[in-house]
């Protein structure tokens, strides 16, 4: 706790210093580079170096007493920021508006997996909590020996350590270490990404002594996204920067044949660049690059066979295609007895089309390629990974490769991000220059990585009085993981794929996530092998929920199903069955929050608008969910509007109140927009969903009346997430309502107006 | 190439440029001032959303020839932390944002809307902001706060 240095460890210096701040001077952005302007800022005492072991890696203390805490993962638009604040605030006796969050700066921040899977409380918060915990204990030992008195008869109010008989007697965290390391060694899992964890001397606070964690705290990058003075990775700006777009073929599975240069010989200044198959223009300034991407001719190689079956014929295809692999996540009780037996089996078919991120703008990454190093703005999830991928790229040690996270246009997995930090290091390296590279429209809906399409079969034994006795859940579709779900190999990148890495894909899917305990029971899943090997506009990774909304759509159908085959009420159905506690109380919960009764008989369908009510519940990772939907349907016009959800949810201990209704809002409105209006659009060898017109989403018009939300709060039980697990039960809600509604099935996402009439024409 | 010269939230500016190029690019690109986005440039979504002479519209398909003489007013214009606009103020008090990148559009657009229409009604509301886009789902809260902003502005 000796050696000094001269970092004012304020957020605004620390973004200075990791090069995140941009500053505009006399109409020229500067970003300074950050490496060098960290070392030499450090006066005396080399800062240790970054690793889980390092104390100095979690947190610091400024001389003006400000703490930094140093998080891995980074915040898609949900505030996690905050979240972290309020828990690092907690266990250091700081006012939260003084802990300032740096988020996914590969040069300042641990591998903690970048954003993924709702894990940014859940478990990235565990290292930062301990962090905090144990800067307290190291502090409070100081002042112990500052003031001569035991620990024990010590207190600490907002970053003022005193002693309890005499406040007088008082020293601050800033007088105690302020602007110096910590140098203090603490131990870790030796595990990278998500499950990073450390282990510390310090016992973090009980959920008793919280004050900050449990309240709601305002956002902080609201009024610079309001007032539009926060820097989006669009907006990063380099001396000497070229502008990129990428020119990726119009059909699937080609190959270049020629690049004729000539034909943007009228764009001045502007050139082609080429490696193998990846091509790209590059200009001075950004719209004489976009108009050459738009006039460049490059002739291609097609495949003979074109890759994809008709549209029309995606779910047979994945019906009839070979399993590539199969798991069966959970078989128990004899379940060919009980079908064999059963005097009634019911069963049904679900479908989900392949959907897309469709990110608000495509995705845009500025990379500059020295000799000797290499700096990346990405607003990739995971910007750790984002490091690795690069390094292998260019054949540079991962260690001269930095990656500064930026807010990026909307992110909900493994979207086009990735796809561009490494395009933007391709081509710096090809052309000598700093590059920024943004997609155009159609790179952002028609080139990203899709959520899988799918099929889904169940079926249930039901005994003479109606008792489930056997129960089959079998999910087949394309891989979500056919593209990993980082860009850290090459290979999983289109640049990496149009140059020479081999596609590596894998096989991977999932199962209903529930705790119905019926006696026999099988969940499996089935993955396909993909329609095209490398460089598909239709290749497959991971959307918001990976697969759960797939999923659920048909398995929390398919239960609905079974109340109605067996004439009971959808909520008392689900309470029968649901062997866990918590489960069940967060179904009546959401039932009671929307006032649902059990009604005999069915609904009168007589109007011209249909109104339905249906309820879906589902886990994710230690999180519960149920909810309801209130929607009409509309007989003319086919129209669904979802009116009202009411969504009840637990994921243990609740930080931010505010802040988690927030995310559930969000994850209730992408939920409708991809039940009803999301479906990538494709021909034998080209995808034609290009824009929002061939991509239709949700619109105001659409957006529900009001989203109710029912805060479970369990401070007993460790947080878990709150990013994902609501989308996953959204579409089956409204489904089942559709049901409800109009006494007949939509099975095939999306609820269309086409297919609303269609199946009203059958009713 | 032409010279077109117009006004930019309050300040006189000259651009030298094809005079084809969308607005979007000569105030990003030209003019540095990148707070209106690319997000589409099809005039599909709305995040490139300024005011030309108080009108809204989209920049990225917008002419730089068509705004000569004309005065331009971004999200950055509309107000400041000091002086927010209604809308502004109201965007924070509600905590819409997810991601943020689709702000301009909405709020470029309701603050054009609601000057003519101050008392509009939620129905209206939705039919005026038709066609705007936002993908984290922010929707029912960007309602309240527009709800908000008019009980402030009335």
């Amino acid at each position: 706790m000796n050696a000094r240095i001269d970092l004012a460890l304020s957020r605004r210096e620390f973004l200075k210093a990791s090069g995140a701040l941009f500053v505009s001077a006399g109409g020229a952005a500067f970003v300074g580079d950050a490496l060098a302007q960290t070392a030499s800022a450090v006066s005396s005492g080399a800062k240790p170096p970054l690793l889980p072991t390092e104390l100095d890696s979690w947190v610091a203390i400024g001389r003006d007493g400000r703490v930094t805490a140093f998080f891995g993962k980074m915040d898609m638009g949900q505030s996690l920021d905050i979240a972290i604040a309020q828990i690092v605030a907690d266990e250091l006796d700081v006012a939260v508006d003084k802990v300032d969050v740096v988020m996914g700066d590969t040069a300042l921040t641990c591998n903690q997996g970048g954003a993924s899977g709702s894990t940014g409380i859940f478990m990235g918060a565990k290292p930062l909590r301990k962090a905090g915990a144990e800067a307290r204990r190291l502090l409070v030992q100081s002042a112990s020996q500052n003031l001569g008195v035991p620990a024990a008869q010590l207190r600490v109010d907002d970053g003022v350590v005193s002693v309890v008989a005499d406040p007088s007697k008082r020293v601050s965290y800033a007088n105690l270490i302020g602007g110096r390391y910590f140098h203090h060694q603490i131990e870790w899992n030796k595990k990278y990404g998500n499950p990073l964890d450390i282990e510390v001397q310090a016992k973090p606070k009980s959920p008793s002594e919280y004050r900050v964690v449990g309240k709601s705290f305002a956002r902080r990058d609201l009024p610079g996204k309001v007032y539009r003075t926060e820097k989006y990775v669009t907006d990063v700006s380099l001396p000497k920067m070229l502008h990129a777009r990428v020119v990726r073929p119009i059909r699937a599975a080609c190959m270049v044949a020629g690049v004729d240069e000539g034909s943007i010989r009228k764009v001045k200044g502007a050139r082609v660049v080429r490696e193998k198959d990846f091509v790209a223009v590059l200009a001075e300034h950004e719209w004489d690059a976009v108009r050459a991407s738009r006039m460049l001719k490059v002739s291609w190689n097609h495949a003979k066979e074109a890759p994809f079956p008709a549209m029309d014929s995606l779910h047979d295809h994945i019906r009839k295609a070979p399993v590539a692999k199969r798991e069966e996540a959970v078989r128990k009780g004899n379940l060919e007895g009980a079908f064999k037996t059963a005097p009634r089996v019911v069963e049904a078919e679900y479908e989900w089309p392949f959907q897309s991120h469709a990110s608000m703008g495509p995705a845009c990454a500025v990379a500059d390629v020295r000799a000797d190093r290499v700096t990346v703005w990405s607003g990739s999830q995971k910007p750790h990974f984002t490091q690795l991928g690069v390094a292998r790229l260019l054949g540079m040690p991962p260690e001269k490769v930095h990656v500064i996270w930026v807010y990026g246009p909307g992110s909900y997995g493994r979207n086009d991000a990735g796809d561009a930090a490494l395009d933007a290091a391709m081509l710096s390296k090809l052309s000598g220059r700093p590059v920024r590279v943004q997609g155009m429209r159609n790179d952002g809906i028609a080139w990203d990585p899709k959520g899988p399409a799918c099929v889904h079969r169940a079926r249930a034994a039901l005994d003479a009085s109606g008792k489930v006795i056997g129960y089959e859940f079998v999910a087949k579709g394309f891989s979500r993981i056919n593209i990993q779900t980082n860009e850290s190999d090459p290979s999983h990148s289109l640049v990496g794929m149009s140059t020479g890495f081999p596609p590596k894909p894998s096989d991977g899917f999932g199962v209903p996530a529930e705790s119905y305990a019926f006696e026999n029971k099988l969940l499996a899943w089935e993955t396909i092998p993909p329609l095209l090997d490398s460089c598909s506009p239709l290749r497959t990774a991971h959307l918001r929920d990976p697969v759960g909304p797939e999923i659920h759509f048909g398995s929390e159908q398919f239960i609905d199903e079974l109340a109605a085959a067996t004439g009971e009420d959808p909520v008392a159905f689900r309470l029968k069955y649901v062997a866990a506690p918590r489960d069940a109380a967060v179904i009546k919960a959401a039932a009671e929050r929307a006032g649902w009764q059990p009604r005999s008989g069915a609904r009168d369908r007589s109007g011209e608008v249909l109104p339905g009510r249906g309820i879906a519940y589902a886990q994710r990772g230690g999180t519960i969910v149920a909810v309801v939907a209130e929607i009409e349907v509309e007989r003319k016009t086919g129209r669904i509007l979802a009116k009202k959800v009411t969504v009840a949810h637990d994921c243990g201990l609740v930080i931010n109140p505010e802040g988690l209704r927030y995310t559930i809002e969000g994850n209730v409105v992408h939920g409708l927009s991809r039940a009803l209006f999301e479906e990538v659009r494709f021909e034998r060898d080209r995808v034609t969903s290009v824009d929002w017109m061939s991509y239709p989403v949700l619109d105001i018009r659409d957006a529900p009346e009001s989203i109710e939300v029912v805060l479970i709060n369990r401070p007993e039980i460790a947080p878990t997430g709150a990013g994902e697990p609501t989308i996953r039960v959204i579409p089956a809600a409204v489904a089942n309502a559709f049901f409800d509604a109009t006494g007949v099935r939509l099975r095939k996402v999306p609820l269309t107006p086409e297919r609303v009439k269609a199946a009203l024409a059958r009713a | 190439m032409a010279r077109i010269k117009f006004a930019v939230d309050g300040k006189a500016v000259a651009v030298s440029a094809d005079p084809n190029m969308p607005l979007l690019y000569a105030l990003r690109n030209d003019l540095r001032m990148t707070n209106p986005h690319f997000g589409c440039g099809l005039a599909q979504c709305g995040a490139c959303t300024v005011h030309l002479d108080g009108e809204p519209v989209r920049s990225c398909v917008m002419p730089l020839s068509a705004v000569a003489g004309k005065k331009v007013t971004t999200l950055k214009g509309l107000g400041t932390p000091e002086k927010p606009h209604p809308l502004q103020a109201a965007w924070v008090e509600e905590q819409v944002p997810q991601c943020g990148y689709c702000i301009n559009g909405w709020i470029m657009t309701a603050a054009a809307y609601l000057k003519k229409n101050p008392k509009a009604s939620e129905a209206e509301l939705r039919e005026a902001l038709a066609g705007l886009k936002c993908r984290c789902g922010t929707h029912v809260s960007i309602l309240r706060a527009i709800k908000r902003a008019q009980s402030q502005m009335a």
